[in-house]
């Protein structure tokens, strides 16, 4: 994959060659990365990227910087393929930041600038930035029955001690040698991993336990999808009772508008929301344990609404529940019925019922 | 009212007339009781007056003679706020006799009764001069004269006040053979010399302006500055006209009937002014129910006054405005860039108009940027028939048309009815055989509508100028700073292709230079429309 990339660097960087030997402003051509041009796919229950395409030319006042960044970081990543090393895109922001000859213009003023610049380019190229041997910021742990081999270390997850297994950014060439697990159970908070890794949920339940840490990252949640596909194993969210919560999950599920060009690797659209959910809240008379939603929740909540995957009774009831009550619930406040309460009683029988939403 | 009824005689009168009508002492004792009136108010502003009324007549008979006209000017301090003055140019002289009456008697001049757009319009100027130095230090007055014909004449003179006569201290005629015309004034004066708004190099440095024909040598208390000549060309010789109807007023007419040679009231209206044929001579008569007749010397008060109105009721065609011998685009630019370090000059000459039965031409420069200062309000420079005028801008009618002229929207920043404010200095030059001041001090011009109107007509046409050099410089500079952008990253683009491709780094960036040349060379409105307009998102993930 990785010198097909190279290839197409190579071959990017003579197209625009080619455009100069000839006279002719030199453009970059990059999908749009926006609402008009990311739509829901029903059948596969991804959001994938349409055909619209801007074409950047380096003569014109809009575009002439971000020209000039993409192909400083295409001649980065070709140099990172060819000499077959790996580094974070916050390294790679570092190492390309310098300042204009004669000028107080810096190459990249902040890594907000490089970062939007190599979507720009794995949407150009048909790539993902695993191909160009850029990394994403780590974020995520997991445990549970597995086994795999990272880079020839034998891993065993079940043996990690209390922190877990640090998911790094790339999860590609992992090999899986043993899966013994009937499901994922993904937390959004590394507080509620830790509590679930303590009780030895995934021993007791044999499934993987994975934290997110918030918002997953690409190679946590190419990592949910590889257990999902590779071993049909249902994923099962659980989150905050909360807008940014359920958003977390339609993220996992469905992926993001952000890396549309990359739900297929990232969405898994068989993941069930298992909890908090606003009905939980009366359920399990955790009420006194709420706070009170803001307007911004209240504003997210009913876009959440409008989701075309969200089209269903379920969720349409749930949604418009939080939105009537204007109360949200973190995961925590299940501990108001003891500590233990989440491992011992909630999520079993949540399981056991099958009470997940779509 | 002596004083009134004197200076309104100003248009139209001979000393000779003058004299016999009024009693001769009037003129002189005037000026003593009134100099405030004729700019001799205090030493500074008197200073100015003085080294003015002289370096006025010298422009005007050098101009007279057809030379190019080369001005002397020496101020040279005598003590304490004492100074002597001397002006010299290259006129064409005055033969010995007239030099004790044209300038040892006021009110006599060239220019009475006969309107022609000339600086100096009455004959006070240098005889009050004179007047103001004896006044002051009890001196005599130096004239010194050659009219080319190998003899000079000096005098030595003074001014009679109780009979406004000549009062000759000495006289030479010395045949010295030499071959020169023009004139040498010399007298010392009471006098304060200051720098700045009102001083006499401001007046020296906006009349080189306003005459860049002509060269002018200042040798000030601070040392010699010469104002160059910046053009050979001079402006085309005013003609002489007679007056209007419609521009005349009673107390003239009344001094026109008295010494008119016409015999008749028909023949008095037909000759002594412009635009009266017969037919509309005899409608005046008809209008004003007087005798066509009759003999105009024997026109009484009441008469004269209905002879006055009717004058005014019987339509008649506008002055002829060739009389009028504006400076013109050209020269007033050549002036301006002379005196003036700017980035941007305009020029605008109006055709004539008439107030008033009185032939005037408009016309206005402006120089902005380069050396002027930006920060306060723009500098405004009048001028009538040529002259500077130093005082009283407030109450000018040049001032209020440029403070009523909407300068906003040709670049200039101004808040409402207030002068703009800017890297400019605004010219503006009225030309007229009869320019309407509001006080005998001659510096600031009534605002009667038609000149508003003329004044502001062209300030318009000039600020269309600006502002359309200032949206071109202000494409100009959009194009350098796009050019600088590509310029900025050329090199950055460059080295990653020529890395990634390895072709000459050196050919793509100059193939790459060559192409912002082109694409920032031309102006090219739409240059930088997108293709789609995108917005991205900007979330890291």
């Amino acid at each position: 994959m990785s010198k097909e990339t190279q290839k197409k660097l190579i071959n990017l960087a003579h197209k625009i060659v080619n455009e100069i030997n000839h006279g002719v402003d030199p453009y970059l051509e990059i999908p749009i990365r926006s609402l008009t041009n990311v739509k829901w796919n029903e059948k596969d229950g991804l959001l994938r990227l349409g055909e619209k395409k801007s074409k950047r030319y380096f003569f014109n006042v809009a575009y002439a910087r971000k020209f000039m960044q993409t192909l400083l970081i295409a001649d980065f990543c070709k140099d990172l393929i060819e000499e077959n090393i790996h580094t974070s895109i916050r390294d790679m922001y570092y190492n390309l930041k310098r300042t204009l000859p004669d000028t107080k213009e810096n190459t990249f003023e902040t890594q907000d600038e490089s970062n939007p610049i190599i979507v720009d380019l794995e949407t150009n190229l048909d790539t993902l930035r695993e191909n160009l041997h850029l990394l994403a910021d780590r974020k995520g742990i997991v445990a549970g029955n597995v086994k795999i081999k990272d880079r020839g270390d034998l891993i065993d997850w079940s043996k990690l001690g209390s922190g877990g297994w640090s998911i790094p950014s790339v999860v590609e060439d992992i090999k899986f040698v043993k899966v013994n697990a009937k499901f994922v159970l993904v937390i959004e908070k590394n507080a509620g991993f830790e509590r679930l890794h303590e009780d030895k949920f995934w021993q007791k339940y044999n499934c993987i336990l994975i934290g997110t840490g918030g918002q997953p990252a690409r190679g946590t949640r190419r990592l949910i999808r590889r257990l999902n596909q590779e071993f049909k194993l249902p994923v099962y969210v659980l989150t905050d009772n909360d807008a940014y919560g359920v958003y977390i999950y339609s993220v996992i599920k469905s992926g993001s508008m952000a890396l549309a060009h990359a739900s297929e690797q990232l969405g898994t659209p068989s993941a069930k929301f298992i909890g908090l959910t606003p009905s939980d809240v009366k359920k399990y008379g955790l009420e006194k344990f709420t706070i009170k939603a803001t307007d911004r929740d209240i504003k997210r909540a009913k876009e959440l609404l409008n989701y075309p995957w969200f089209q269903n009774k379920e969720w349409q009831r749930e949604i418009k529940l939080m939105i009537k009550t204007k109360r949200k619930a973190e995961i925590e406040a299940l501990s108001a019925r003891g500590l233990k309460f989440i491992t011992e009683t909630y999520l079993p029988e949540k399981l056991k019922k099958k009470e997940f939403l779509p | 009212m002596v004083g009134t009824e004197v200076l309104n005689m100003e248009k139209g009168k001979s000393a000779e007339q003058l004299a016999k009508e009024q009693r001769e002492v009037s003129v002189s004792e005037f000026f003593e009781r009134n100099r405030h009136l004729l700019g001799y108010d205090n030493p500074t502003k008197a200073l100015l007056t003085v080294v003015k009324e002289l370096v006025d007549n010298s422009l005007d008979s050098a101009e007279d003679h057809r030379v190019l006209p080369r001005i002397w000017v020496v101020a040279k301090p005598k003590g304490v706020d004492r100074f002597k003055i001397m002006v010299k140019d290259n006129g064409p002289g005055m033969i010995d006799k007239q030099i004790p009456l044209a300038f040892g008697k006021l009110l006599y001049g060239s220019r009475f009764y006969k309107l022609m757009m000339t600086r100096g319009q009455q004959g006070l100027g240098a005889s009050g001069a004179i007047l103001y130095s004896q006044l002051t230090t009890g001196k005599p007055t130096t004239i010194i004269s050659s009219t080319a014909d190998g003899k000079t004449s000096f005098y030595e003179l003074m001014i009679d006040i109780k009979t406004n006569k000549p009062e000759i201290i000495s006289h030479q005629v010395i045949n010295d053979g030499k071959i020169w015309h023009g004139l040498k004034i010399e007298m010392e004066i009471e006098g304060k010399y200051i720098r700045g708004e009102r001083s006499v190099l401001e007046y020296l440095k906006e009349t080189a302006i306003t005459n860049p024909y002509a060269d002018i040598t200042f040798q000030g208390p601070d040392g010699k500055i010469e104002f160059k000549r910046g053009a050979n060309k001079l402006p085309k010789l005013p003609k002489e006209i007679k007056p209007h109807p419609y521009g005349i007023e009673l107390g003239i007419l009344k001094r026109m009937l008295n010494i008119t040679r016409a015999k008749s009231l028909l023949s008095f209206l037909t000759n002594d002014f412009s635009r009266v044929g017969k037919t509309s001579a005899k409608q005046i008569c008809k209008v004003s129910g007087l005798n066509p007749n009759l003999d105009p010397h024997k026109i009484e008060n009441h008469e004269a006054e209905k002879l006055f109105r009717a004058m005014k009721k019987v339509k008649l065609l506008r002055p002829p405005t060739d009389c009028l011998s504006p400076l013109e685009e050209d020269l007033l630019l050549k002036g301006l860039q002379k005196e003036i370090n700017a980035e941007f000059f305009a020029a605008v000459t109006r055709p004539p108009s008439v107030y008033r039965g009185n032939p005037f031409q408009v016309e206005c420069g402006i120089a902005y940027g380069g050396e002027i200062a930006p920060e306060g309000s723009v500098k405004i420079m009048r001028f009538s028939n040529k002259v500077p005028l130093l005082y009283q801008s407030g109450d000018c009618a040049i001032t209020k048309a440029v403070a009523t002229t909407d300068w906003s929207r040709y670049g200039l920043k101004q808040s409402k009815n207030s002068v703009p404010v800017g890297p400019a200095i605004i010219l503006v030059h009225f030309a007229s055989v009869w320019v309407p001041f509001i006080s005998e001090s001659k510096q600031a011009l009534a605002a009667y509508p038609a000149i508003m109107k003329e004044i502001k007509l062209a300030l318009q046409e000039l600020g269309r100028k600006l502002s359309h050099y200032l949206a071109g410089k202000r494409r100009r500079e959009y194009h350098i700073k796009r050019k600088k952008i590509f310029e900025r990253y050329i090199p950055v683009v460059a080295e990653s292709l020529s890395h990634m491709t390895k072709v000459n780094e050196e050919k793509i960036k100059i193939k790459l230079e060559k192409i912002a040349e082109e694409k920032t060379g031309v102006v090219n409105e739409q240059g930088d429309s997108e293709e789609i307009n995108q917005s991205s998102t900007q979330n890291s993930e």
